[in-house]
């Protein structure tokens, strides 16, 4: 199982950085989500993986399952939803003010240029 | 306590003047200068205790395992210094209240020389030398920002570039001298170091540390060969000549060798270097001054050479040497700042400062005249003002001490004071003395009192050090230079020496020889224009161009405005550091038992990789991508559910499906379609860069999933706190809001600052512009994308929906400290209930029924969470260290009350206004781009907003 979370992990990161390789705003915001998705397992996984161990104390309890990445991959998600929030909203701003929505400014030069 | 109070007095009257500033100009000045009064007052009422040869001390531990302490100590020296600084900044306060023009911003200033007065105090009051170099780098800082202050003026921008390079590159040299300097004593106090002048000494470190320390000094003193950057100061407004240029900030290093002294004095390698490069600075700073038409260009390099010649006194490492030093610093302190401000006049009402241009002054500005001459003479050396007696002593310190053959210091002491009797004179004589004329660009006259209030009050100064020495200064000079030495001193300050002093000899020469330098001035001017000689500025640029074009080359590689190549560079560079550092260790297989595959995990697998792989590949299709970034987002929460996780599978569920509706909203404005533009290869060089570091994180992951602990981890700590500690039994929890509360106290922070962001970009795409007009035109086209816009069952259900699931979300909240749940899952919540209605039934009706507003939720979210927080300093613990108690209240079963339930309801609310604000704010967007709603779908009730 191990394997297959850290491929998981993996794959997602791949995605995720090919996505913010590409020159428009949209794609490389999903390609963002999907390396924070990578991120919050990672960090997650370092509690290693404990399936069916409650982090919920009890008296009868058999053990506990590592809280402390739990509590901060918590706050890391709702986070991510302020950052990923604020990052749609300049995309979504550059493209009402300059009417496109490519992520390079080399390319907004050249553009700049060749209408002059 | 008390000096740490003067310490942070300046830093926290900088905060006021931008305040005060739109209660005008008098006031602004006022409050700044009432800060300053108090510091003095202050170190007014610790001056007797230092007079009598106490040390005043504060001690606050701060890092103690670094040997970083907030130690403060107040004596002699650092009495003399602070007294300059606070009370020669009152007087400039006073002085550039009358000074700046209406259009120059005060408050800014104010706030500027306030960040500076405090670093320059907190440089003299420091004990602990880490403590002292923050304070001297924030003193670099801090007088950028004043030499800039014109922001306009292209010397002005430069000035400050120049002093920053050097002072702060020299405030560099020095870290690593005082950390060397600390290793030596084996402690970074300084009330430490100073004793341990033997061990220091005898170190083979020595000579590095002085080196080091020196540079410090040296450049921010303006010693040569670092005098250059001085002069191109001036470009800073006159008050900020006066303070920093002449009183406080070149005296920095003056204050330093003097503190350093005792420790780092008497040795032939201090002598040589100190004593040499304050005589050629003396010399030479002299020499340019006198040459210099612009009338604050002649005072800057005078400046230059009198902290020159206080340098050299210090470099002879005698006693007697140091103790006129010590008297020079206030001498210099006195008159210097008074030219600065007389010249500040005669700009200011002349609007010159060229001495080609000035002359006869003396009819038109009798009072400023006045208080020129009296600072001036002082400056030349002539009786009986007090600048004659520091200067008296010195030629006589200097025809005792030998630097190589015996007559080579006198003689070029006695040139420089020569030079700067020229200078001084010429400075009277070009200026205010000869003729009326008739050509000054703005027709000067005497201006109000509270321009020359200030410079009046310094000449009357230098005035009475001249005439009584010994009642006015000389008390202030044996404290002072009884710390510096470290023995007690006391001086006996004459008027006249006797004939046979060679001082009064080397004095008249000096004054005789100026004279006659004045007087055939045309001609050594014609022969000084003739000369070449090196430009400063050329030769700094030219050292600084190279660097600054490497760094061009370097910036513009890496980071030349494309996002992709920072990202990929950024990536592979990661990834290289990774292989290189994996290639590097030695490798085991994992030891850890792995867990079985079911076939349930194995569909869930399969199922992400599929959709994740699906996004890379459809990506252009946009609206595809946020289907499938749901589908991963929903698997991911089925996974933390299933490995033991349940409230973040609730938070990841709850804000997948935030995210999702958001991206949708603003979906809604951008392209559907990416359109296809990399070409081939490109795609496959993203492919390569992305699988490779994809296959590292896998790599790592497994790896360390598959070890066990390397250590014992802090969590059993946390489990085994979680109940008696915390008062919860969900250990998720307890850590959120009780262990790590004031991670998550910023954290809710941060997210109502991005709530504000999104708030603050919507509010400006919505004000006129090619954003608003953008808006318009999709208005114009935009028709009727759905049919019915507000579909009865969807409408229904949603009302339907909402009190239940407000009930799940209080049912969150309050289960959160024991069981799975809590503050964040809970806004969610209801932030999605909330989001449910503006969906259905449209923002306007949503709104109309909205009581409070979102950015007051934000702020009773972290107000409540602050209150919680400072809650328990009333029961004596540190900030948010929760306390809880057991209640019984029939007919309830037992019930907890714990602090972090109210900083939980602060998360929830903090989280539940951010939401719902970025989500409304959107909702603008779509208002404005043409979206009808009808205000009022399918109401049983009326509200009084809707109609």
């Amino acid at each position: 199982m191990e394997a297959l979370i850290a491929i998981a992990i993996g794959t997602l990161t791949a995605g995720g950085i090919y996505l913010m390789l590409r020159q428009r705003t949209f794609p490389v915001i999903i390609g963002l989500t999907l390396l924070s998705y990578a991120v919050n397992v990672f960090i997650f996984a370092a509690g290693r993986l404990v399936p069916g161990l409650p982090a919920i104390i009890a008296k009868d309890a058999a053990g506990y399952t590592d809280p402390l990445p739990q509590a901060l991959v918590l706050t890391a998600i709702v986070i991510s939803f302020g950052m990923t929030a604020v990052i749609v909203l300049m995309a979504l701003g550059s493209w009402l003010e300059s009417g496109h929505d490519k992520v390079d400014m080399d390319d907004e030069k050249d553009e700049q240029e060749t209408r002059a | 306590m008390t000096l740490a109070l003067i310490a942070a007095l300046p830093f926290l009257g900088a905060l006021l003047p931008g305040l005060l500033i739109r209660s005008g100009r008098t006031a602004c000045a006022t409050v700044t200068g009432s800060v300053t009064l108090l510091a003095l007052v202050l170190l007014g009422m610790q001056a007797p205790a230092v007079l009598r040869g106490e040390v005043v001390t504060t001690r606050i531990d701060w890092l103690p395992s670094l040997g970083l302490n907030a130690n403060f100590m107040l004596d002699g020296l650092g009495l003399l210094f602070a007294g300059l600084i606070l009370g020669i900044g009152l007087l400039i306060i006073l002085y550039a209240r009358f000074y700046l023009a209406k259009e120059d911003p005060m408050g800014v200033f104010y706030t500027y020389l306030m960040l500076f007065q405090g670093a320059m105090v907190g440089i003299v009051l420091s004990d602990n030398i880490l403590l002292l170099l923050i304070f001297w780098e924030l003193t670099s800082l801090s007088s950028f920002l004043l030499i800039g202050y014109w922001k306009h003026l292209p010397e002005g921008r430069q000035g400050a570039r120049m002093a920053l390079a050097v002072t702060g590159g020299g405030g560099l040299a020095m870290i690593a001298g005082m950390l060397i300097l600390g290793n030596i004593a084996g402690s970074y106090d300084l009330s430490v170091i100073l004793t341990q002048k033997e061990a220091i000494q005898a170190s083979d470190w020595y000579l590095p540390a002085l080196i080091l320390i020196l540079l410090g000094c040296f450049t921010k003193s303006a010693q040569f060969p670092f005098h250059f950057w001085l002069p191109h100061a001036m470009a800073a407004p006159t008050p900020v000549s006066a303070y920093l240029h002449s009183a406080t900030m070149v005296k920095a290093g003056i204050f330093l060798m003097a503190r350093m002294w005792p420790v780092l004095a008497g040795t032939p390698e201090w002598f040589w270097i100190v004593t040499s490069a304050g005589l050629i600075t003396m010399l030479i700073g002299a020499k340019i001054a006198f040459f210099k038409d612009d009338l604050k260009a002649l005072l800057a390099f005078s400046t230059v050479s009198h902290l020159g010649l206080i340098t050299m006194l210090l470099g002879m490492g005698t006693a007697k040497a140091a103790t006129v030093a010590v008297f020079h610093i206030i001498n210099h302190a006195t008159f210097k700042a008074a030219l600065f401000m007389s010249a500040g006049i005669v700009d200011h009402e002349t609007h010159t400062r060229d001495l080609k241009r000035l002359g006869g002054l003396r009819h038109l500005m009798p009072v400023t005249f006045t208080i020129a001459g009296i600072a001036a003479l002082s400056m030349a050396g002539i009786p009986p003002f007090n600048g004659f007696l520091s200067k008296e002593l010195m030629l006589e310190e200097a025809a005792h001490t030998a630097l190589g053959p015996a007559w080579l210091l006198p003689v070029l002491a006695t040139l420089a004071a020569l030079f700067s009797v020229a200078y001084s004179f010429r400075f009277l004589a070009h200026a205010f003395l000869g003729p009326k004329r008739d050509d000054y660009p703005h027709h000067p006259h005497d201006p109000g009192f509270g321009l020359w209030a200030a410079p009046a009050f310094l000449a009357l100064l230098v005035v009475l050090i001249g005439l009584m020495p010994m009642t006015t200064a000389a008390w202030l000079v044996d404290a002072a230079a009884s710390a510096v030495t470290g023995t007690p001193q006391e001086v006996h300050i004459k008027h006249w020496h006797g004939l046979y002093a060679p001082a009064l000899w080397m004095s008249l020469a000096a004054v005789g020889g100026g004279y006659a330098l004045l007087a055939i001035f045309p001609r050594l001017r014609a022969l000084w224009d003739a000369t070449p000689r090196p430009e400063a500025k050329a030769i700094f640029d030219a050292l600084i161009e190279p660097l600054a074009a490497t760094a061009r080359a370097v910036t513009q590689f890496l980071h030349n405005g494309s996002l992709t190549r920072a990202i990929a560079i950024a990536t592979i560079a990661i990834g290289a550091t990774a292989l290189w550092a994996f290639n590097g260790g030695i490798h085991s297989p994992g030891t850890r038992d792995m867990l079985a595959i079911t076939p349930v995990t194995a569909i869930a697998w399969g199922l992400l990789m599929f959709a994740t792989l699906a996004v890379a590949l459809m990506h252009r299709n946009r609206l595809m991508s946020l289907i499938l970034i749901g589908i991963i987002g929903l698997i991911i929460s089925l996974g933390f559910a299933w490995l033991s996780a349940p409230d973040l599978a609730l938070t990841q569920i709850t804000v997948e499906v935030v995210t999702v509706v958001f991206m949708l909203l603003a979906l809604n404005f951008l392209p559907k379609e990416t359109p296809r533009e990399s070409s081939p290869v490109r795609r496959t060089r993203d492919a390569v860069i992305a699988i490779g570091a994809g296959t590292g994180i896998a790599a790592l992951a497994y790896a360390l999933m598959t070890r066990n602990f390397a250590f014992p981890t802090i969590s059993a700590y946390h489990l085994e706190q979680s109940k008696p500690g915390a008062g919860g039994t969900n250990a998720v929890n307890t850590i959120i809001v009780d262990f790590r509360g004031y991670d998550t106290f910023g954290e809710i922070i941060v997210l109502g600052i991005a709530a504000l962001l999104i708030y603050a970009l919507v509010e400006a795409l919505l004000k006129p512009g090619p954003a608003n007009d953008a808006l318009r035109a999709m208005a114009a086209t935009r028709s009727g994308l759905a049919g019915d816009r507000h579909p009865l069952l969807m409408v229904m259900a949603t009302r339907f929906i909402l009190p239940v699931a407000m009930m799940i979300g209080v049912f969150l909240y309050l289960r959160g400290h024991n069981l799975p749940g809590g503050g964040f899952v809970a806004g969610l919540v209801f932030a999605i209930a909330t989001v449910m209605q503006y969906m259905a039934s449209g923002l306007a009706w949503t709104e109309a029924r909205q009581r409070i507003d979102h950015h007051a939720l934000i702020a009773i979210g972290a107000l409540t969470a602050a209150a919680a927080g400072v809650g328990s300093w009333l029961f004596g613990a540190p900030f948010l260290a929760s306390s809880f108690t057991y209640v019984n209240l029939w007919p309830l079963e037992e019930f907890e009350l714990a602090t972090a339930a109210i900083f939980d309801l602060g998360v929830f609310f903090c989280v539940l206004g951010a939401v719902l604000l970025a989500l409304n704010s959107l909702s603008r967007l779509a208002r404005r781009a043409g979206e009808t709603v009808s205000a009022d779908p399918y109401s049983v009730d009326r509200p009084e907003g809707g109609n």
